[in-house]
Order: C-alpha cells, then structure tokens, then sequence
C-alpha cells in the first residue's frame, strides 16, 4: 500500500472540498429520488393528468423519463466533479503543475 | 439464402472477431489479468460495462415481461439504471481510489478481519454463480434453437468459448470483446425496433412512437389508448395501470436498485480505468451506452404486443402467420384449441371466473414424445398438439413465453433474413459477455481473496494467475452442469435472492465503509450478519417453503424484501458500533484518504 500523499489527505479532511463534494452528492441523489421514486412511483397518479406526446406524463416517467434523467445526473455528477477537484488542486493538471 | 445461412456468416463473423480480440489482447500479469493493467479508456470501458450488464435474460426477456406487465415493467427499468446511479456516485470512485482489485479486498481492510473478507467472498461466489448459471442455459437454448443441436452441447459450446477468452485472457482481453459485443447487441436490438415502429406508429424512433400515434389500422389513435383498449377487450388489465400497491412497487425498485449498487461483478469494471475522473467519465458512458437499449425495451414491448395480439388473435390457425407455427415447433408458443373451432382466441384473466388465463395447466408446455402415434402430435388443423393437460377453467387458447417480444420481432414485422440472423448474433453476445465478466469476479474471488489472502498467504504472482485459471474452469463447469440440468423454477427464484442479498450485504456494508469512520468491526459484521439472515429467511421462506399460505409482510414481496434487510443492516451495524470501540487510527486515514480523489493512480497493487 502507498502512503505517498499524506500531506494532501491531511489537509483535504478538513478542508470545504469534502463538504462541497457532500452537498453535490446530495443534490444529485435529491434529483434521483424525485425522478424515479418521486415521478415514477409516489406522484405517478397525479403526474398522469399531463401527456407528454400522447402518453400520460407519470407512465412516461416511470418508463422513459426517469432513465434519460438518470444520464443526465451522470453527466452533471462528472463535470461538477471536475470542476471541484480543479478547485482544489486534485485534478490531474493542476498536479503537473505543481511537479513544475 | 436461407435463414441458417445467414446465422451462420452472423455468427461466424462475430466469432471471429471476439476470439481474434482476446487472442490480441492475452493478459501476462495478475494486473493485467484482474484489472487490464488499469489504462483502458472511459469510452471502451463504458461499452465493455454496458456488456457486461446487459445479460442474455435482460436482452431477450426484458421487453417481453413489461408487454407482459405494463405499467409495473418500470420497476426494472427504473431499478436497474437508476442502481446504476447509486453504484457511480455512491461507490466506485472511492473505491477506486482505494485501489485494490476485488470488492471483498475492501470490505477486509475496512473492517481490518478476515471474518468480514470471509463473508464478502461468500456473498460475491453466490450472486456470481447465481448469475452465470441463467447465462449458461441462455447460451444453451440460443445454440440449440440455431443450429437443431441439444441444449447439452450448446451449453457446452458456449462453455468452451467463454472459458477460451475469460479464462485466457482475463481482464484484458474480456474488456476488448466486450466492446465487440456491445456493438453487436445495441445494432441487434435497435434495428428491429426502428422497423416494427416504422409499421406500426410511422415513426422511426421507437422512443417517439411510444409516445405518438397508432397509424397502422387506418385512422390514428395514441398509442398508448390502443393498447390499454386491446388488453381491456381481452381481459387484461389497462397497460398503464399498476397491478402492485405502491409500497410494494416502491421495495422492489428499491431492492433492485441497492442490489444493483451492490453487485461486485459491475464495481470492479471501473478498477479497469486510469484514474477517479476516468472513472466517472466512463460511468457516464457505460449508462448513455445502457440507456440506448432500455430506453427502447419499453417500446419495443409495446409494439410487439401489439403487433403479436392484432395478428393472432381472432385469426383462424390455417390463415396464421408462418412465424407462428414456427415458434411452435421449437415451443415457444402453444395453441391449444379449446372450442375445437379452428380460431386462436387469446383473453386474460378478466375473462375468466377463477381470474386464470393459462390454456393448459403447469408453467411451460410439455409435448408428447417424437415417436408417438400422428393423432396425438398434430391436431386436427395442423396444429402441434401438448402433453399438458388442458386447462378448462378459461377460454384462452394461446401461450408465448416472454422471450418472444424480442425474438419474434423480425418475423412478425416482416424483416429481412439477415435482421434475424443479426438478433441471434446479439443474444449470443449478450450472454457470452456476462458470463465472461461473471467469471472473471469468480475465479477473482477465489484465487485472490480466498486462496492468497485467507489461505495462502506467500502465493506468487503466477500462481495466482494460475489458481484463477483453474478456479474459472471448475465454476464453468459448475455452472455448465447446471445449464444443461437446469434446476428450472429455481433460477427464476435465485434471482431475486441474488439481489436481495446483494442489497442487504454489499451495499450497505460497502457504504458505510466509504462514509463512516465510527463503523468498526464488529459492527459491519453483526450488520452484515443480520441482513443477510433476515433476507435469506424471508425469501427461503415465502419462495421455496411457503406456497401461498401466510400473508406477506406489510405486503411486501420477497423480491423487495432486500430494502428492509438493508435497513436492518444498518441499524445493526450503527447500534454495535456505538457500543464497541472506534476502529484503528490507520483504518480511520484509509476513509479519509479515499475520499481525496487525486492519487488514485494504480490499481490492484498489493
């Protein structure tokens, strides 16, 4: 096993990248229950008075709508993430620069 | 060119091209082997994965059981993708960062114990091997049905091959063909979908045509009113209406979520990438690749159900379509001739006192022997006659298994010869490629975590690579044992157990090995523990021991049990931990190490 980067874990625990990395993860999860479980499942009856196209909105979410979402929480989860590993300094770039 | 022909050029080709690939990319070292030396790019990576998830039953089965069910179909398009989610921002890059190659090699270092390693190997050999033995029996009927040969050699066949390419070329060369198999398995899937929508909806986006107009019997009605109109004419229940009560929709979504979140064979696939950016760059991938095909199973379910009742029912069986008495010879569909007039007729358990629908009694159809007298082999209109006893209680005529929506789809859209043989090819490479990564974790399993880290300690890097190799060749055996014997309604039923253990096991432990530092020891193990016990009894009990006698728990079915046995995992675990002292201070720099995503640079070193 490699301990090579202590100093950087030590400062990352107490540092906000751990608690901005949290908020993202909850966010996301919010919108993950609320797509599927919330759309798909709890509020299906009400959401079926809408149509999208021709089907009632809450069968489309439980079938379509909720999978396209999920995509879209992937999309956001990686470059969110980027974003804040950039912020921090653990992505790979700003580490080449440091060796500089 | 006739039909097998054309199989045979599909199936050739693809063959080729998969054994080429592993023969290409043969791994020489252990990394190689578990984790394809850790440089594969997120794109190939995330087409591998998509491979390896889609499995020989999810490919020819899932459209069939949402045309069967509905509306409740969801729960295993929503559980598997949105699993998915949980298993790519929940898990895997802190276990990336982790950096060892097997699940198990976690849950031991976290809860410093060998019990603990103990229990995960135990847990990751009985999901795999529950999986790989309904892979085996797919690869079986797929070879059997193209080339009239038995299951027992199709099954061996299919042994041979996966055993050639996972076995030889582990990770490296598994993750390559999968990338082969992805391609084959989306075009396989999509095309016909792309037809049956053209004829039915005049769409040719499937997804749209879901959405859109019934355009083929003249005037254009929505889709969806067309089939809740059809299933209501024959006494099923409207298509969009759910036959589960919420909570229970709710737990069995949930169930397969975790599950799926906690299914080791699908974790390790992102150890096969550079570093946690990558990894979640090929999440990203490996779920737009997934969603291709699931986005267009609702559809093509639908469509064909729609298409299958419109053309059968009601039609008189000289008049039926060829497909049909093809399916029957290799009994697939039966029709049974209740009335003796001579007409298919089709209905559900609304048309029916006894709410049953099943024109003969037992699950499957059994035939008479080959060698029996003509009368008792073909009826009076041509028809193939069944063993099986006639079941009086309704008036329906007509039996298909759910495999047909897919299978069937070509012919009865009327495509061409080589869109079928195309199919084949993909259901072939559906089940080839989980079954290569299903054993890669086995074999994984049990030279790694049981052999090297349990038994032997002082093992060297060949023989690891060595023990692996032959533990895949006894667990193919295994589970070619039992594809060719197989323990049929049990399968079915394992299934379920495969996730619900995997929800209450995996998952919860694995979570809190990533997010608490209080965890200890003894608390993951009595949670472990308790989860799985609780899991296991109530779904031994409600599948295997119980028939229909005692009613279920809050109503819940043992397929959505795993969500309650998660929770008790849980509580389990942070009540003994609160009682028993705070895990080492090394462990506690591991969690907070993991969560740093920088570094994560090799994988599978020891």
């Amino acid at each position: 096993m490699n301990d090579l980067d202590t100093s950087q874990d030590n400062n990352e625990t107490s540092g906000g990248y751990r608690k901005s990395s949290l908020r993202i993860l909850f966010s996301l999860l919010f919108i993950w229950f609320f797509v599927s479980f919330g759309c798909g499942v709890l509020f299906r009856d009400w959401l079926d008075q809408y149509t999208i196209g021709t089907a009632p909105l809450g069968f489309w979410m439980a079938q379509q709508g909720s999978i396209i979402c999920f995509v879209l929480i992937l999309i956001a989860y990686a470059v969110l993430m980027g974003k804040l590993d950039e912020k921090y300094g653990y992505s790979e770039k700003s580490k080449q620069k440091e060796t500089k | 060119m006739d039909q097998d022909t054309w199989n045979f050029i599909f199936i050739g080709i693809t063959f080729a091209i998969y054994i080429f690939i592993a023969v290409r990319s043969r791994a020489s070292s252990t990394k190689e082997y578990y984790t394809a030396g850790g440089g594969v790019s997120p794109l190939a990576n995330g087409m591998a994965t998509a491979a390896d998830w889609m499995s020989a039953a999810t490919f020819i089965s899932m459209a069939g059981l949402i045309a069967a069910k509905g509306y409740d179909g969801a729960q295993y398009l929503m559980g598997w993708t949105g699993g998915f989610v949980l298993l790519t921002i929940l898990m895997v890059p802190y276990l990336r960062k982790f950096g060892k190659a097997t699940v198990p090699d976690f849950v031991g270092d976290r809860y410093y114990s060998k019990t603990a390693r103990g229990v995960a190997v135990i847990c990751a050999i009985f999901i795999c091997m529950t999986y790989i033995m309904g892979q085996m029996n797919g690869v079986g009927v797929v070879f059997s049905q193209l080339f009239g040969i038995s299951i027992t050699k199709g099954v061996l066949i299919g042994a041979t091959i996966v055993f050639f390419y996972a076995g030889l070329g582990g990770m490296k060369g598994i993750t390559y063909t999968q990338v082969a198999q992805y391609c084959v398995m989306a075009l396989a899937y999509t095309i016909p979908a792309i037809f049956i929508a053209i004829v039915l909806t005049n769409n040719f986006i499937p997804q749209l045509g879901l959405i859109g107009h019934y355009t083929s019997g003249g005037e254009a009605v929505p889709f969806l009113e067309k089939i809740n109109n059809i299933n209501e004419s024959i006494g099923f229940s409207e298509y969009t209406a759910s036959k589960l009560t919420k909570l229970n929709m709710f737990c069995i979504t949930a169930a397969l979520m975790c599950g799926t979140a906690g299914l080791p064979h699908v974790i390790v696939r992102f150890f096969t990438v550079k570093d946690v950016k990558a990894v979640r760059k090929s999440a990203c991938w490996t779920l737009g690749f997934i969603a291709v095909i699931y986005l267009t199973a609702p559809a093509i379910g639908a469509f064909s159900r729609v298409n299958l009742i419109d053309k059968l029912n009601d039609t008189s069986y000289k008049d039926a379509p060829t497909w049909f008495k093809d399916f029957e010879k290799t009994g697939q569909m039966a029709w049974v001739d209740k009335n003796n007039d001579g007409v298919i007729q089709y209905f559900g358990p609304g048309k029916s006192k006894e709410k049953t629908s099943s024109p003969f009694i037992g699950k499957k159809p059994t035939y008479p022997p080959s060698d029996s007298p003509e009368s008792l082999l073909i009826g009076a209109n041509g028809e193939r006659l069944l063993a099986s006893k006639t079941d009086p209680t309704n008036p329906n005529e007509l039996w298909f298994g759910a495999d047909i929506m897919v299978i069937a789809n070509p012919q009865m859209a009327g495509l061409p010869k080589w869109v079928i043989a195309l199919l084949m090819a993909g259901c072939i490479a559906a089940a080839l490629s989980t079954a290569a990564g299903l054993l890669l974790v086995l074999s994984t399993a049990i030279s790694h975590d049981l052999m090297k880290n349990i038994i032997k300690p002082d093992l060297s890097d060949k023989d690891e690579v060595r023990y692996a190799r032959i533990a895949s060749f006894v667990a193919l055996s295994i589970a070619a044992w039992f594809g060719i014997n197989p323990p049929s309604a049990f399968i079915a039923k394992t299934v379920a157990f495969a996730f619900g253990l995997a929800a209450s096991s995996f998952f919860p432990t694995l979570l809190m090995g990533i997010f608490s530092k209080r965890v200890n020891k003894e608390g993951g193990i009595a949670g472990m523990v308790a989860g799985i016990t609780f899991t296991s009894a109530y779904i031994i009990y409600y599948q295997f021991l119980n028939d229909s006698g005692t009613p279920l728990l809050f109503g819940i079915s043992p397929e959505g049990i795993g969500v309650i046995g998660m929770l008790i995992n849980f509580i389990m675990a942070f009540t003994v931990s609160a009682f028993t002292p705070a895990p080492p201070e090394d462990v506690q720099r591991m969690v907070r190490r993991i969560h740093n995503p920088s570094g994560a640079g090799e994988a599978s070193d020891h």
